[in-house]
């Protein structure tokens, strides 16, 4: 299956004084590859990298060394975000915009025709339930409404892939059951969704595939019926496995 | 170029949705009018000086409204992490650039139309005189200079981490150069080598903003700026923002997004 988003041999360093060698290494040659249509964990404990890898992908940090592609194009091209849709993991949104007003500024970006950019902002606003705020100013909703807003500005361009940096972070139940159903509604329609997530539960139960990284390395790459039958084990288990935790020194 | 618009529009909006713009705004018209109901000694003259203090007053107001939008915008963005969600997006950090900078400009330049168009309706009334060409020369000229300021102050912003010493900076620049800007060549002159080639690099260097000054030609009726020196400066004032603009993406694109 073709490949949507490419990792080659991806290297980041960035310069830490404190370092004996004066750099640290946030990724170590990362290879990965996220295929259309499947919906992709890429999971690892606070520091491995995750963050850092999507920076990458977003073009937010340049790599010191290999490449990565969207939709085969380098990612230091910003054409490459044309068909992508990123949410990050807390709202950062003009406060002083409305709802509507936020996706109508995004579907500009874009180069969204008026009328069908009116189109899906209706549609968009229904999906994540917040049509009857749709007039309010983003400063006066909840973080769950924030969330969800930011949830359909990551949808408005009708992307052939999402990137979802722990979307159900901070989430009440109800919130995070709500963002779990748009993911996998949108998987139903064939979109490919990059994710990272600490929710390993929630991981085992929507993601086709998974990515463990520790320390900037990729650990283990694979289905997650793959992984479980493998290691006899749940996926919670085999995370702790691979990033090195042993209960009996924590303990 | 929808881009670059799209951007100025929320800066647009940022602006008249913001509290300090008014405030601004009520503070210089009640000067201006308390100014034109006073009565000094029924001396028709006095006009020309009530005008000199309006005009300086709408210059002053511009000034502020210029330098504090333009030095808060790239910085809000980074602090609030607006930039990543916008960048995320197929928007070079060349756009973002010209994108404040179109908005801070068109807000700047509304706001002034407002200022002279109240300056206008008060002198006129008074006067019973309306040399709206002349009026529109000095707003045209005023605007040109902000465009200067304004790119000046969004390099400040991308150099300095904070809004307010950034505000200070070019606060500070800026009134130095219409002070003593026009004198530097003469102050030159009477300085020993090296620091008098020092100075006369500095004159020819630093953007000549008090070239766009011509109240003297509003207040005392001295008829209009040639058309030839208008745009010549319009020229002058495109190319020098044009370099500042050139100089702040140059930073900005290998500047961490995070502060």
């Amino acid at each position: 299956m073709h490949a949507i988003v490419e990792l080659r041999n991806l290297r980041v360093e960035y310069r830490a004084p404190s370092a004996p060698d004066g750099k640290k290494v946030a990724v170590k040659d990362l290879n990965l590859q996220v295929r259309a249509g499947e919906v992709f964990g890429f999971l690892g404990p606070n520091g491995a990298g995750k963050t850092t890898t999507m920076n990458v992908l977003l073009g937010f940090v340049n790599a010191t060394s290999g490449d990565a592609f969207l939709f085969d194009v380098n990612v230091r091209e910003p054409i490459a975000r044309q068909r992508i849709g990123y949410l990050p993991e807390l709202t950062y949104y003009y406060k002083f915009l409305t709802a509507e007003e936020i996706l109508r500024f995004y579907a500009k970006i874009f180069g969204i025709q008026r009328t069908v950019a009116e189109q899906r902002i209706d549609k968009l606003l229904k999906l994540v339930e917040l049509e009857s705020a749709r007039k309010r100013p983003l400063k006066t909703y909840s973080k769950g409404m924030q969330q969800r807003v930011g949830l359909a500005q990551a949808l408005i361009n009708d992307p052939d892939l999402l990137i979802l940096d722990e979307p159900t972070s901070g989430l009440d139940p109800l919130g995070r059951m709500k963002v779990r159903s748009i993911i996998q509604r949108l998987k139903n329609e064939g979109k490919t969704v990059f994710f990272s997530s600490h929710e390993l539960g929630e991981v085992e139960t929507i993601c086709d595939r998974v990515a463990i990284i520790n320390q900037g390395e990729l650990k283990v790459e694979g289905s997650v019926a793959e992984l479980v039958a493998k290691h006899q084990a749940n996926l919670e288990q085999i995370f702790l496995n691979f990033i090195g935790y042993q209960p009996e020194l924590a303990a | 170029m929808r881009t670059v618009s799209a951007l100025a529009g929320v800066v647009i909006k940022e602006l008249y949705r913001r509290k300090d713009f008014y405030v601004l705004f009520v503070l210089t018209l009640l000067i201006t009018v308390l100014m034109w109901s006073m009565n000094f000694f029924n001396d028709k003259s006095i006009a020309g000086y009530l005008k000199e203090g309006s005009l300086w007053l709408i210059w002053i107001s511009a000034l502020v409204i210029a330098i504090v939008t333009t030095a808060r915008q790239i910085p809000a963005e980074r602090e609030n992490r607006t930039i990543f969600p916008l960048l995320a997006k197929p928007v070079t950090r060349n756009q973002v650039v010209l994108g404040k900078f179109g908005g801070c400009w068109i807000a700047t330049g509304i706001a002034l139309l407002v200022f002279y168009l109240f300056f206008t309706i008060v002198a006129g009334t008074r006067e019973n005189q309306w040399p709206i060409v002349s009026y529109l020369q000095a707003l045209w000229l005023q605007w040109m200079m902000l465009a200067i300021v304004i790119a000046l102050a969004l390099l400040g912003s991308i150099v300095f981490a904070a809004p307010s010493s950034n505000s200070t900076i070019c606060f500070v620049v800026v009134l130095g150069i219409l002070l003593l800007g026009g004198h530097l060549d003469q102050v030159a002159l009477r300085q020993p080598e090296p620091l008098r080639s020092v100075v006369y690099a500095l004159y020819f260097l630093m953007p000549h903003l008090e070239w766009y000054d011509v109240r003297q030609f509003v207040f005392f009726e001295q008829g209009l700026v040639p058309w030839t020196a208008c745009a010549l400066a319009t020229l002058y004032a495109a190319l020098y923002s044009a370099m500042l603009l050139l100089a702040t993406w140059l930073v900005f694109r290998r500047k961490a997004l995070n502060l």
